[in-house]
């Protein structure tokens, strides 16, 4: 790890303080913006994320080498963390930070896109079920119902086992389309209650069809929930991959994800604890930080409270 | 004159706002006296701090963000409710002192049948037992009107209507005999024909158990047909209090004067306001300000017909404006040393 | 002199609400809650039917039938000649310009994630009648007229007190410029001081604009003083539909007679002779045979013949119509 490798880290905490500090200066005008401050983990979970998106974006300015690069196969196996490798290298003679580095790409990617596959369909799905009721409803529910019925990590595993080798985009869709129950559920009970809203009714009467009634009436009034509920999700679409990957069923090797460099790591572990332990715990920051995030969302979004 | 039930000085409820830089003064100095056996209204429109006065007799108000000021005074029967230890207090609530509320759907729980909800007080107040308390029960249901009690002692309050719930209400307020029973909007969320029924059974039950009733309205004809007293509250104060029938007859704060004239009246001639503004409803013009930061000078200033320099520099105290028996009517109002200033009536 | 024809005319409006089904629309509908069971009423232009009733007579939801904002079972809607309850999706789209209303809740009939501006451009949008510096300059007149500064368009509701709101709701009912304005409950959720001001405003656009106006309340005060003409429902139905003056001054049906009597007058002086109606209006689901009044009819002359047989509504008086056996003889 050389001086400018340093300094890019030293850059990345910058940078993830910086952003905290313009949240907190951009949230201070609002009322909701202050009660999401006031959680106490609110402010360490946002730094936490903000610095593993920001590794993420410069891993090859803070990653000494290449993720794949087995630096020394012979006299580079499971050395233990020093001023060379940080965090130790695995036991392919890899660099355990410059892989951690690259993999937050993939991980957070994954998290984040995949989830983004299933707040798209949940929403579109709980919002037609929820206003145009009747048999959509109870067609969409059903099939929700049979959705959440399924045991997820069992037909994730049959579909893998259909290809040997799968792409991180499949994957990234895989777990969007089989994630998108529950929110579609949430969804559809917001946008029930918000169809019978007299604004709503207003709405119509003005001569709005439905899909600007849905678009620019019930929808943004059902933000809120869909949000936090995201937040909470990016983290169990996380864990999900790391087990998939563990597992050997997700991003294929020698891509770097936290998942398969625990996976990768887990043997040795008695020798070289810190190639399986340090993704795990980025794994378990991450997690944690979205769920303080999610949780400080779910109170300064709260529609109860905007009154006060 | 008979030693006050109830005696209110100088009470003071401030909230800190959600954004930390403002209190909110939603009750800001007010006393009067509810008198043994009496009906006093305390009639004001949302924001004037007649809720909150209500909550603060009893301690309910939650603390934070609210707050009753040191120097507020609120004495039961010559005992300081602001001081009372919890276990004393308990003692007064729903003992000495009942409430019903105005949403009589809200203030039921929703998992107990009416008859628990009712012998509940007796149980702990009275230490009556099981049996006897749902024989109490039953016996109150009967005495507010409810129909079928041994019946309705069982069901839940789902399963009755909005009138049938505000008549358990008052029967779980009642079951202790209360001294004093404060009625906070009790009618607003009932239609009129069952506001009446609620109305009659108030006064019966009051002539019956001899208690004082504090009845807060923002509907003057509920005031003018219930109460012996009135109180106006604007703006976190007390602006005039007086006997009902001299109050109505002759208003004295502008705001009273305003507030009885924009009433739309069924004793009234028809307006007919669409034959073009030939008769308008008198209207207060303006709005309520807002609790952080009520107007200087007289708080109702802005939006008063008469008001001078004085009125804008100079907050008036409450003002004796009798024209019997001294104090028994006041106002808050410079009006009352300078008359000849109130040159036109609405 | 001849009447001009009706604005708007109602003819046996029928909505029953049955209970939700279980999956796929299969199974056993519940009981059925017959909300409007056959109203009828004509509404002369520029003129003003109060349409009065206690909660679960059905006046909401006439109000909302007759704009198609819940389908009616049956019936006959006709607004300025033309037939609203036949009418396609996008010829009924072109109609709403003509056909509007204000709801009662100030709080919840404006998007709170929309400014006030966004909230009277939007119909402006729909209707392809402005855009630009033109829909900027209709939401400052809209406003203005409405009595609200026009800086109030960059507001959000929360921001509003209860009456500035209902002035919002008001000017987005106005932008369409319409003929006919169904007022459900507009003053009701609003202070003393601040209903009248909201009142005197209605007047004043009704005059100036030549509005027609269904006003739906439960307060027999107000309609007072607004209403041309006014029509009482209990449990779905019209009891008695009168002239304003006449209505006031001798109701032939006992149910407006009871809720004349129940409305607490500021007059601690005056005579009180109030007739209280025992026990609660009878469940829509379960209308009482007979006349839906009988249970509660303090009428001496109740009999079974009010048990029995449902009273028509019929003249009784020059343009007074009520649904009472006895309306020869009222309390």
């Amino acid at each position: 790890m050389n001086i400018w490798n340093w300094v890019a880290l030293g850059g990345a905490a910058v940078a993830a303080l910086l952003v905290v500090a313009v949240v907190r200066r951009r949230a201070s005008a609002s009322a909701s913006g202050r009660r999401f401050f006031r959680h106490p983990t609110a402010a360490p979970g946002l730094f936490v994320l903000a610095f593993f998106v920001t590794v993420a974006v410069a891993a090859p300015l803070v990653a000494p080498y290449k993720p794949y690069q087995q630096i020394d196969i012979v006299h580079l196996q499971n050395r233990s963390p020093s001023t060379r490798n940080v965090l130790g290298t695995d036991p392919f003679s890899r660099d355990v930070w410059s892989r951690l580095a690259y993999g937050a790409r993939i991980s957070l990617g994954i998290g984040a896109l995949a989830m983004l596959v299933a707040v798209t369909i949940g929403g579109a799905v709980g919002a037609t079920a929820g206003y145009f009721r009747g048999w959509m409803d109870a067609a969409l529910m059903r099939l929700v119902d049979v959705g959440l019925a399924m045991p997820r990590i069992f037909a994730m595993l049959v579909v893998v086992a259909l290809w040997d080798h799968i792409a991180v985009p499949v994957l990234v869709l895989l777990i969007g389309l089989t994630g998108w129950f529950a929110t579609s559920r949430l969804v559809r009970a917001e946008v029930l209650s918000l169809r019978e809203r007299d604004f709503v009714a207003a709405a119509r009467a003005l001569g709005a069809g439905p899909g600007r009634v849905i678009g620019r009436h019930v929808l943004p009034n059902a933000a809120a929930p869909i949000i936090v509920s995201a937040a909470l999700g990016i983290g169990n679409v996380m864990l999900l991959e790391a087990g998939l990957s563990f597992l050997g069923m997700g991003v294929p090797s020698p891509a770097p994800s936290w998942g398969n460099m625990i996976a990768d790591g887990w043997p040795k572990i008695a020798v070289a604890p810190w190639s399986a332990t340090f993704p795990g715990l980025a794994i378990s920051l991450v997690v944690m930080a979205l769920n303080a995030v999610g949780d400080a969302l779910r109170d300064a979004l709260d529609p109860r409270k905007e009154a006060v | 004159m008979t030693e006050p039930l109830l005696r209110v000085r100088d009470l003071k409820t401030y909230f800190v706002t959600e954004q930390g830089s403002g209190t909110a003064r939603a009750v800001d100095g007010v006393s009067f006296d509810v008198r043994p056996g009496e009906t006093l209204g305390i009639v004001g429109e949302s924001g004037c701090g007649k809720t909150v006065t209500s909550l603060s007799i009893l301690r309910l108000i939650p603390e934070p963000p609210g707050h009753i000021r040191p120097g507020s005074f609120i004495e039961f029967e010559g005992r300081n409710i602001l001081t009372l230890e919890p276990k004393e207090l308990r003692a007064v609530r729903g003992n000495q002192i009942a409430m019903i509320f105005q949403e009589p759907m809200t203030s039921l729980n929703p998992v107990f049948t009416v008859g628990d909800q009712i012998a509940e007080a007796a149980i702990v107040h009275q230490h009556l037992s099981r049996a006897a308390a749902r024989r109490r029960a039953i016996e109150m249901l009967q005495l507010v009107g409810i129909p079928d009690p041994e019946e309705r002692v069982d069901h839940y309050p789902h399963q009755m209507s909005g009138g049938m719930r505000q008549r358990v209400m008052i029967a779980m307020a009642l079951v202790c005999h209360p001294k004093l029973l404060i009625a906070d909007e009790p009618t607003t969320a009932l239609d009129v024909t069952i506001q009446a029924q609620i109305l009659e059974l108030l006064e019966r039950l009051q002539a019956e158990l001899g208690m004082a009733v504090m009845l807060i309205t923002h509907d003057l004809g509920v005031v003018a047909g219930t109460a012996d007293r009135v109180v106006v509250m604007y703006a976190g104060q007390v602006v005039e209090q007086a006997p009902t029938v001299e109050l109505f007859a002759h208003p004295v704060h502008p705001y009273t004067e305003g507030l009885l004239a924009a009433v739309p009246r069924l004793d009234a001639p028809s307006l007919s306001l669409r034959t073009g503004g030939r008769g308008r409803l008198h209207s207060i013009p303006g709005q309520v300000p807002a609790a952080t930061a009520w107007p200087d000078g007289c708080r109702f200033h802005p939006r008063c017909p008469y008001a001078w320099d004085r009125c804008r520099a100079e907050e008036p105290p409450l003002l004796d404006a009798s024209q019997g028996d001294a104090g028994t009517h006041t106002a808050r109002c410079w009006l009352v040393t300078e008359p000849q200033r109130r040159t036109r009536r609405p | 002199m001849i009447a001009p024809p009706p604005l708007v005319a109602v003819q046996d409006l029928v909505k029953h609400f049955a209970g939700e089904r279980g999956w796929f629309g299969l199974g056993q509908p519940r009981a059925v809650v017959r909300a409007v069971d056959g109203v009828s009423f004509e509404i002369p232009p520029a003129q003003t039917l109060g349409l009065v009733g206690e909660s679960g007579s059905g006046k909401t939801t006439t109000g909302r039938a007759i704009l198609r904002l819940v389908e009616p079972d049956r019936g006959r809607v006709t607004v300025d000649g033309l037939d609203v309850l036949t009418l396609g999706p996008r010829e009924l789209r072109a109609l709403r310009r003509r056909m509007q209303i204000v709801f009662q809740d100030p709080y919840g009939s404006l998007n709170p994630r929309m400014t006030v501006r966004q909230m009277l451009a939007e119909p402006l949008a729909i209707h392809r009648i402005a855009t630009g510096p033109d829909a900027e300059r209709r939401i400052a007149a809209l406003l203005e007229e409405v009595g609200l500064d026009p800086g109030f368009g960059r507001s959000y509701p929360h921001e509003l007190s209860g009456g500035q709101r209902q002035r919002v709701g008001i000017a987005r009912a106005l932008s369409v410029e319409p003929q006919f304005l169904v007022l459900d409950e507009p003053v009701s959720a609003l202070d003393v001081s601040v209903q009248a001001q909201v009142l005197n405003l209605l007047a004043e656009l009704q005059q100036r604009r030549r509005l027609t106006y269904l006003f739906i309340a439960h307060d027999l005060a107000v309609v007072k003083h607004i209403a041309d003409e006014v029509a009482v429902m209990y449990l779905g139905k019209i009891v008695e539909r009168a002239p304003a003056l006449a209505l006031y001054a001798a109701p032939r049906h006992p149910y407006t007679t009871s809720l004349l009597s129940a409305v607490p007058v500021p007059d601690p002086t005056a005579q009180r002779n109030r007739i209280v109606l025992s026990g609660d209006v009878p469940s829509p689901m379960h209308p009482p045979p007979g006349c839906p009044f009988h249970p509660r009819c303090p009428h001496p002359k109740k009999n079974d013949r009010c048990r029995t047989e449902p009273p028509a509504l019929r003249a009784v008086a020059p343009g007074q119509l009520a649904a009472c056996h006895f309306a020869e003889e009222p309390l």
